[in-house]
């Protein structure tokens, strides 16, 4: 099958060494160039976790989180994100084939699931805050809304960053320019749904379970 | 016969002989990387509440199911491949994890030691975490 033969195809002849083929298209130093900049953001957050996974416990009398989470929310949240990715590659799709209504419609579909997770996150803070579970109330608390806060806060700066590349295609159209920066986004929606894969597990999950 | 190709950029699905090119494998892609999440995320819930499974087992499972699942969108979204032409975004992810895995175990196993040490009497030690 197509997909089979896509992933274990082993293309044959091999790469040129660079001297040779000059310098890469732009597409590839952009993309490798952004590809560096993610990783140094799960980096980051990997502190994050680390610092999560240390003051899990420190709990300081206050909430735990078997108590604050639930799990049909988490369900649902998980459900929009990992959608909206899915919905993300397929505007990728459109605008690698420069098709306009299918872009925008990927965006739009991208954007309203990407808000609705983002809702359901700070109504979830929210209710966490109205307990009195607020980031003052233990250090299990400060690490939680620090790590799940930054992702939010990401997912936050991607939807701005979506609204912006709709406004620059509607305006220039598929230039080069903007279809790097559309690449660049994508490839940042996706990084930030891995990074909510570890979320929901290590600190939704594994929180009830503990 | 060598025709000048560079790495391809990451996100951006190999290069695939013109043969076996058609319009919708770019969505077949994505549908299959999105059953596949789905079922992996299903099955991380269903472990959680599930009583089955031993429950020190749990926390094993559910980390095997993340990184199958991370695995995943790499895969079929970021399509990121074992290819020649992957070979730089694949250095750069394998620095990455290596970075992330030093500073995630590296933390919990110093931690860990560090209040395994520091342990004081029962009612000393209470007084810490509330405080």
């Amino acid at each position: 099958m197509n997909v089979a033969v896509y992933m274990d195809d082993v293309r044959e002849g091999e790469l040129v060494n660079a001297s040779e083929a000059g310098p890469a298209p732009k597409r590839v130093v952009v993309g490798f160039g952004f590809w560096i900049f993610l990783l140094s953001d799960i980096v980051m957050f990997s502190a994050l976790f680390a610092s999560y996974a240390v003051l899990a416990k420190a709990t300081a009398g206050g909430p735990t989180g078997a108590q604050l989470f639930n799990q049909l929310n988490v369900a649902m949240e998980t459900a929009f994100l990992l959608l909206s990715s899915y919905t993300c590659g397929l505007m990728s799709l459109a605008v690698n084939s420069r098709r306009h209504l299918a872009t925008y419609f990927g965006a739009a579909v991208t954007f309203l699931l990407g808000a609705a997770f983002l809702t359901l996150e700070l109504r979830e803070f929210q209710d966490m805050i109205a307990m009195g579970a607020t980031p003052q109330r233990s250090a299990f608390l400060s690490a939680f809304f620090t790590l799940v806060g930054c992702h939010g806060l990401h997912v936050t700066i991607g939807l701005i960053w979506l609204v912006l590349m709709m406004v620059q295609l509607a305006m220039r159209g598929f230039r080069p320019v903007v279809e790097r920066r559309m690449l660049c986004f994508s490839l940042f929606w996706h990084a930030l749904d891995i990074i909510w894969v570890l979320i929901f597990t290590v600190v939704y999950l594994m929180g009830v379970v503990r | 016969m060598t025709e000048t190709r560079w790495d391809v950029a990451p996100g951006d699905r190999p290069a695939i002989p013109a043969a076996e090119q058609e319009t919708s494998s770019g969505f077949l892609v994505y549908t299959i990387g999105l059953l596949l999440a789905v079922a992996l995320t299903a099955t991380s819930f269903w472990v959680t509440n599930t009583s089955l499974i031993w429950a020190p087992g749990v926390t094993a499972g559910l980390s095997v199911l993340a990184i199958a699942q991370m695995g995943v969108h790499l895969v079929f979204f970021l399509h990121i491949t074992t290819g020649p032409d992957s070979t730089n975004n694949i250095l750069a992810l394998a620095f990455g994890v290596l970075i992330v895995l030093l500073i995630v175990a590296g933390s919990i196993v110093i931690m860990a030691n560090l209040n395994e040490n520091m342990m004081a009497p029962a009612e000393l030690m209470n007084l810490r975490m509330q405080h």
